[in-house]
């Protein structure tokens, strides 16, 4: 326990939260070498089934397990209820905001954000101005990453509105502590969160365009050598819809078609999870082998859907969540529920100028990176590092967004040297279609390392089953 | 067999994936059978000056001589072994067929149940870990008895858990093909062993390269079995592999299963494809035929041309069902 670090399980004083009480006295119970064995059993249980993902940025591309930690997370049913109330009113207003974006531009009219931040972001795509999909919804699918930081106190840290992953670690990661633990559930009224497929498949349907009676759902990948490939097929199978790649899309008459070993299948709704920029080489980036020639006439006309809709960059664009607040204000009228962390933005002259003089307390990242990559914590840097990164922000200053650190909450966690405190994180999944449906639960991550507050798993962070107990 | 018409669709390429995968699980375990063989030849006392012939007729057998002697030259035995098993530059070695299997695998994950594919990915997680010079003596026989056991577990998670459709068919066909095409060509690199007015016939070294036929295709005691006291006789061995419809790896067992899942196919789609007509007519010629007949018009042009009729087959079939 570090002062003023707010630790889910134990209270300031010591005592255990009351809806953790039952985890802490099964912690007590196990020994060292219980605790090893049901970690690697864990692990063999993921190897088994193949949940791997890729890592990038290392001389090759490998396949690794994401560590999974067996202690799981726990929420109060009311924490919960607070937390899934502002989750709510996020994704509405985002996708008010998108909406808004690609048509009246009210909110760009209102000034409430400067236009050219819109306007000349990479992010924004001018082709899907007065473009109008199934119940003017955008992203059907985010993942809103939350991190705690008072008592009561929980901040967005990002809004993933393109293809967010990380649900089928959920999934399986509930499986396996299941398997290992039946003990521990029965103890407690856990969340039931394997419906997310079933959720998920309702909210595809329910965005169907109008032309399709039963509508026909398939998953686009872009293949086997894809990060998240496993994701890919995991939610394929459980919805028991076709994994397909670009090449087995093709578009006729003005329609879009699967290439079967019989007849021709059309399809209606396709959840993709390729990039905007590969969706279609006719429209986007012409050297995209990924994608399906001639698929954005089809999804303009109205024909097909894509969840989620192309340009919905523009909702989780980092320069632009500076202005979450705003939006959420705009679009419900309400006051945000969910606070957002101070944001710099470095292309302005006087937040940089703040910013350069506050580098070693500051987290500094890409406006337009992801994954925990190219950014800087500033209070566990060298000086050298932070020197470095200096003249980085100073060649590009417009590149980067600067916060304040946050003092993330911890959970135990098993470590080589037993059970200790790791900073988390926490990823609830967000479906919106003919309603919002929110995971009861989501993807915790943990920053294995002591002290780390970095949680990607790119960058060495494990994750953890999260249990929303029921009251 | 089959379940009727179905409903679901399949893609184009997830069947092609499935065939694939098949075949290359299938092309495993013939090459640790044809390694196994090899690596027993050259222990054999007296095998020293026949010993390079014997890799060399090894590499034949499957197919590997030209990508062999391009990366290695002269045959020396450990490094046919390291050729047959771990080259990942050989598309046909051990560990690239594995990987291969699984890549297909991966990429219809959806189509294949839990145990199908825990078979296939504990075997290629199994097979990354093993480093070549750990096997390549005394630990060879036990790693290529692992192999074969791996795709027997592979074909019976397939056998016993996956639904009788299009999926299981695509499958089937692929093992089959991949099969037969292996039968015909150990038979046809050792045709001339097999001939009737062979001179040498009933010699010490005869009787032993008939034994490894047949030990190549695990048939030493069916052969026995079936043929009882009659010896090993060229004529007996070749209807075996061939004609044989109880040898599980023989060219008309092969075909009999690769009819069925077409069958299974049609019963699905409720269409006959060339495929079926084109499979049907190979089948009825092996069903149909008679050894004296196979030896008169010449053992090794009928092979030949069963291996180029299997081929065309995969080809019609691919075509048949859109594969990409």
């Amino acid at each position: 326990m570090t002062k003023g670090i707010v630790d889910e399980m134990t209270l300031p004083d010591g005592n255990i939260r009351g809806h953790y009480a039952e985890v802490a006295t099964w912690l007590n119970g196990l020994s060292r070498a219980d605790l090893v064995r049901n970690q690697k059993e864990a692990e063999a249980i993921f190897r088994r089934s193949g949940i791997t993902f890729a890592v990038y940025g290392g001389v090759e591309t490998n396949e690794r397990l994401i560590p999974f930690d067996i202690i799981p997370r726990l929420f109060a049913a009311t924490e919960w209820r607070r937390l899934a109330a502002g989750i709510e009113q996020r994704v509405r207003a985002l996708n008010a905001f998108i909406h808004d974006v690609y048509h009246r531009q009210e909110i760009l009219r209102a000034k409430r954000i400067p236009a050219q931040l819109v306007l000349q972001n990479e992010a924004f795509v001018p082709e899907m101005i007065g473009v109008n999909p199934p119940r003017n919804v955008y992203a059907h699918v985010i993942g809103i990453d939350i991190v705690r930081v008072g008592e009561c106190d929980y901040f967005v840290l990002e809004d993933n509105c393109r293809t967010p992953s990380g649900v089928s670690y959920m999934l399986e990661g509930r499986e396996a502590m299941m398997f290992l633990f039946p003990e521990l559930f029965a103890k407690h009224r856990v969340a039931p969160i394997e419906n997310y497929p079933d959720m998920l498949q309702k909210t595809l349907t329910s965005v169907a365009p109008p032309t399709a009676d039963e509508p026909t759902l398939a998953v686009l990948t872009p293949g086997i050598y894809n990060s998240a490939y496993y994701e890919h097929a995991f939610l394929a199978d459980e919805m028991g819809v076709e994994l397909c790649e670009g090449s087995d899309l093709f578009v006729e008459d003005g329609w879009c078609y699967m290439r079967t070993t019989q007849a021709p299948k059309r399809v209606d709704v396709i959840y993709r999870r390729i990039d905007d920029a590969f969706l279609d080489p006719l429209t986007f980036r012409a050297d995209s082998s990924l994608g399906v020639p001639g698929l954005f006439d089809v999804y303009r006309a109205g024909r097909v859907n894509l969840v989620n809709a192309p340009g919905t960059g523009i909702a989780d664009d980092k320069s632009i969540y500076a202005y979450m607040p705003e939006i959420i204000e705009f679009y419900t009228g309400e006051r945000p529920m969910l606070s957002n962390v101070p944001t710099w933005r470095c292309s302005d002259a006087d937040d940089l100028g703040y910013v350069l003089q506050h580098l070693p307390e500051l987290v500094v990242k890409e406006v337009h990176g992801s994954g925990g990559y190219g950014m800087l914590v500033g209070p566990s840097s060298t000086r050298a590092q932070i020197a470095e990164f200096r003249k980085k922000l100073e060649a590009s200053p417009a590149k980067y967004i600067a916060q304040p650190t946050l003092n993330l909450s911890t959970a135990p966690t098993l470590t080589p040297n037993g059970v200790a405190p790791r900073h988390v994180d926490l990823r609830p999944f967000v479906l919106t279609g003919d309603r919002v449906r929110i995971t009861k639960g989501g993807f915790t991550r943990v920053a294995l390392k002591k002290g780390s507050l970095v949680v990607n798993s790119s960058q060495g962070g494990g994750t953890k089953d999260t249990w929303v107990l029921e009251d | 067999m089959g379940s009727g018409r179905l409903d679901q669709i399949l893609l184009g390429r997830s069947a092609a994936a499935l065939y694939w995968m098949s075949r290359y699980v299938e092309r495993a375990e013939n090459m640790a059978r044809l390694a196994e063989v090899g690596y027993r030849i050259s222990l054999m006392p007296r095998a020293s000056e026949g010993h390079r012939d014997e890799w060399r007729s090894t590499l034949q057998s499957c197919g590997c001589e030209q990508s062999y002697v391009a990366q290695y030259g002269e045959i020396a035995g450990s490094k046919v072994i390291q050729h047959l098993l771990f080259d990942e530059s050989n598309p046909g070695s051990i560990r690239s067929s594995i990987s291969t299997a699984r890549n297909n695998a991966r990429a219809v994950r959806t189509a294949l149940t839990r145990d199908v594919w825990e078979a296939l990915n504990t075997t290629w997680n199994d097979l990354s870990r093993v480093r070549p010079d750990e096997i390549e003596t005394f630990r060879l026989p036990g790693f290529l008895e692992w192999v074969r056991q791996r795709s027997m577990l592979f074909r019976g998670a397939m056998v016993s858990t996956m639904l009788r459709k299009d999926t299981f068919f695509f499958s089937q066909l692929g093992t089959f093909i991949e099969r037969a095409d292996s039968t015909a060509r150990i038979m046809d690199v050792k045709y001339y062993l097999l001939l009737p007015d062979s001179v040498s016939v009933g010699g010490e070294t005869d009787i032993q390269q008939w034994a490894q036929i047949l030990r190549s295709v695990s048939a030493k005691r069916a052969y026995r079995w079936l043929y009882r006291d009659s010896g090993h006789t060229p004529f007996r061995i070749a209807e075996f592999l061939m004609l044989r419809e109880e040898m599980p790896r023989s060219l008309l067992f092969c075909y009999r299963r690769v009819t069925e899942a077409l069958d299974g196919l049609y019963e699905n789609y409720g269409e006959r494809r060339p495929c079926h007509e084109a499979a049907a007519a190979i089948a009825a010629e092996l069903a149909g035929n008679d050894m004296s007949l196979i030896f008169r018009s010449g053992l090794h042009e009928y092979l030949g041309r069963f291996m180029q009729q299997n081929n065309a087959l995969s080809i019609r079939i691919a075509a048949d069902y859109n594969f990409p």
